[in-house]
């Protein structure tokens, strides 16, 4: 009976490591393809591999229009982190901190764009544009990435914020700092990782996006996405596995960067332990 | 919150009269001014009323203890001297200035907080710094008023700790240093003991009063413990439901209740209805038990009024030492402590009393029969609105 028992969890167990092994594999195997195949020497984007090569990534580096989308995305999504962490932490602290006519409007309407679908808000927006006789612009495409980008923003520094007891900043006051001194002094640097957090997310979100893009994009400009995109209609190239790459290497490297440096931060804040009380 | 009243200018004169006995007052700092002053305060948050008509004056100087059950205002109180709060009426005034239009942070007070609020992100010595720096204190300055106030508080050379490497009764000691490095007019303290420990908190209260008198700074303490209140103030004043039930010292307050709920609160007095049945220099009580008591009454009184009889449990005899007013009864449990007992007598009519008493002989057990008595003098008498009888 024991015995049995004890089989049973053994076959569980090995099912359960043998489903997990497959939803990684499915996951992580596209990604890792695309990398391997970028160092392929071959002229097809596919296996088996022919050598090593860096050819891919050398004419990458010489191909202007990659180039330009490059630098487009990457601006785009530095606008994009930067006005939307700062329209973010105010909102939050405004929900959070006060008492307003509309308040539960307002924190509904905000987290609304992340809820309705990226291509019915990529066209809505476009029709707006028209409606209203506008040309689409760089600033239209920025506007819309932020619009995209300020639900998680606002969600990730208001959980925070809930966090923050307002005693702290009652304590500010009292001591004779002022609301703005208050706020920069103890508020933001106790919700700093909020805001990095915040940031990093924003700036992938810019940088990853394509359906709103293809929608909002001035004509011929192109981003890193709308680019890839692009180039598929004409061929496979392993250039596009290189191109894939520093993709990958931006958007996945960025935050991982941002977590690390900010893990070491509050490691420092925690090196010792509180001591007990000696009696 | 309004932003344009200076420390400095003269209050505005919305309500005419009221701001010219203001401004009268405000003239001259005469010896005997008040510290804190509170005229006629309201308090509401939307339609509900946490404080009706408040009204107290603090001397310089002094330990004034608000004292009441939760939800009673005294926290709302606190706040509003604070600028936490706002209140919908009344003034109130800081050294003879009137401050309900004046920002919380132009308002000088310190502030203690039951959660401490240390800034975790700041160490000890940036926590302590924190007002001189607002007050434009030059550096060298600060550094030394933050090591004085440190060595006040017994924690020299913790500047460089955060709040975190702190138990809780160091944090609350930084947070008392905090508040008064700057040398504010008024100390406020919310509930500071109640989140420390049994041990902690005794040791706390010494030092907190301690302090207090060193430095000579009005103290406003806010607490719902009444052991906390009896013996850190100078004056207690005991709250509830918004309304002040009675003003005293902790001597006044704890033996000469003015209402039922200051008796019951302070203390858990035994309180026994009854009916004056001779009335004379010391009035008979007849107890609603049946049994008839001597009390002393400070006037007259015609027989057949109800008055409550309001016994404290340490000054009731018990077993042989109890000669005058002798009443009988059964133990119905008995608490040992060590120098003396708590014992729950009942003497009928489903009426129990406690009595403290101190431990001759035997701790009684449970069922056995005891006696008890009361001098006529140690009473207080209430009449049938609950109010003292004086």
């Amino acid at each position: 009976m024991k015995a049995r028992r004890k089989e049973e969890g053994r076959w569980a167990w090995r099912l359960t490591g043998f489903v997990t092994v497959c939803v990684y594999i499915f996951m992580f195997a596209p990604i890792v393809a695309t990398v391997i195949l970028s160092f392929n020497a071959s002229m097809f984007g596919g296996f088996p591999m022919t050598g090593f090569s860096l050819q891919w990534y050398v004419k990458l580096m010489a191909n202007e229009p990659v180039l330009a989308a490059f630098r487009t995305s990457l601006w785009i999504a530095l606008v994009t982190a930067a006005v939307t962490t700062a329209t973010g932490v105010v909102t939050s602290f405004a929900l959070v901190r006060f008492e307003f006519r509309g308040k539960q409007a307002l924190s509904t309407l905000v987290i609304l764009p992340a809820l309705v679908p990226e291509t019915i808000l990529g066209v809505g927006l476009l029709v707006l544009i028209k409606a209203v006789d506008q040309p689409r612009t760089m600033l239209l495409l920025v506007l819309g990435h932020i619009l995209l980008a300020v639900p998680y923003v606002v969600l990730i520094t208001q959980a925070r914020m809930v966090g923050i007891r307002r005693v702290y900043e009652e304590a500010a006051l009292s001591l004779g700092a002022s609301r703005f001194s208050s706020f920069r002094e103890i508020t933001l640097p106790l919700l700093i990782p909020a805001v990095i957090g915040g940031a990093l997310l924003a700036f992938t979100i810019s940088f990853d996006n394509t359906s709103a893009s293809l929608f909002w994009r001035p004509a011929g400009v192109e981003t890193m996405p709308t680019q890839i995109l692009s180039m598929l209609k004409i061929s496979i190239s392993p250039e596009i596995n290189a191109l894939g790459t520093v993709m990958i290497l931006v958007t996945v490297g960025i935050p991982l960067l941002g977590g690390l440096i900010l893990q070491s931060l509050t490691r420092l804040k925690r090196r010792d332990e509180p001591k007990e009380e000696a009696r | 919150m309004p932003d344009r009243n200076d420390l400095s200018e003269v209050p505005r004169p919305e309500a005419a009269g009221a701001a010219r006995s203001a401004a009268a007052l405000g003239g001259g700092i005469g010896a005997g001014q008040p510290a804190v002053e509170f005229r006629d305060i309201d308090i509401a948050y939307g339609k509900f009323v946490a404080v009706r008509d408040f009204s107290l004056s603090i001397a310089k100087g002094s330990f004034v203890t608000l004292l009441g059950p939760s939800g009673c205002g005294k926290t709302t109180i606190l706040r509003s001297i604070a600028g936490l709060v706002d209140i919908s009426g009344g003034q109130i005034m800081i050294d003879g200035r009137r401050v309900d239009d004046v920002p919380i942070y132009r308002r000088n007070i310190g502030l203690v907080f039951q959660s401490y609020a240390l800034f975790p992100h700041k160490n000890v010595f940036d926590n302590v710094a924190f007002g001189l720096k607002y007050r434009n204190v030059p550096k060298p300055e600060i550094a030394r008023k933050v090591g004085q106030a440190l060595e006040m508080v017994r924690l020299p050379g913790s500047e460089k700790k955060l709040p975190s490497q702190l138990s809780g009764g160091q944090q609350q000691r930084i947070a008392l240093a905090r508040a008064i490095v700057f040398e504010p007019q008024v100390l406020l303290l919310d509930e500071p003991l109640s989140a420390l420990d049994a041990n902690m908190r005794e040791e706390m209260r010494v030092e907190i009063k301690k302090i207090q008198k060193e430095t000579g700074i009005t103290a406003i303490f806010v607490t719902h413990d009444q052991e906390e209140a009896l013996s850190m103030s100078d004056r207690i004043v005991v709250m509830n439901a918004g309304a002040v039930e009675q003003i005293g010292t902790p001597q006044e307050v704890y033996e000469t209740p003015a209402t039922a709920f200051v008796a019951d609160f302070l203390g858990k007095a035994n309180m026994l209805a009854g009916t004056v049945s001779r009335s004379g220099q010391a009035i008979a009580v007849t107890l609603a038990t049946g049994q008839t008591v001597e009390v002393a009454c400070p006037r007259p009184l015609a027989q057949g009024s109800k008055v409550t009889v309001v016994l404290r449990p340490q000054k009731l005899s018990v077993g042989t030492a109890a000669s005058i007013n002798r009443l009988s009864g059964r133990v119905v449990s008995a608490s040992y402590l060590g120098g003396s007992a708590i014992y729950e007598i009942d003497i009928g009519g489903k009426t129990i009393i406690r009595a403290n008493a101190p431990i001759t002989g035997r701790v009684l057990r449970e069922g056995e029969a005891i006696d008890i008595g009361f001098d006529p003098e140690d009473c207080v008498l209430l009449d049938e609105d609950g109010r003292r009888i004086s």
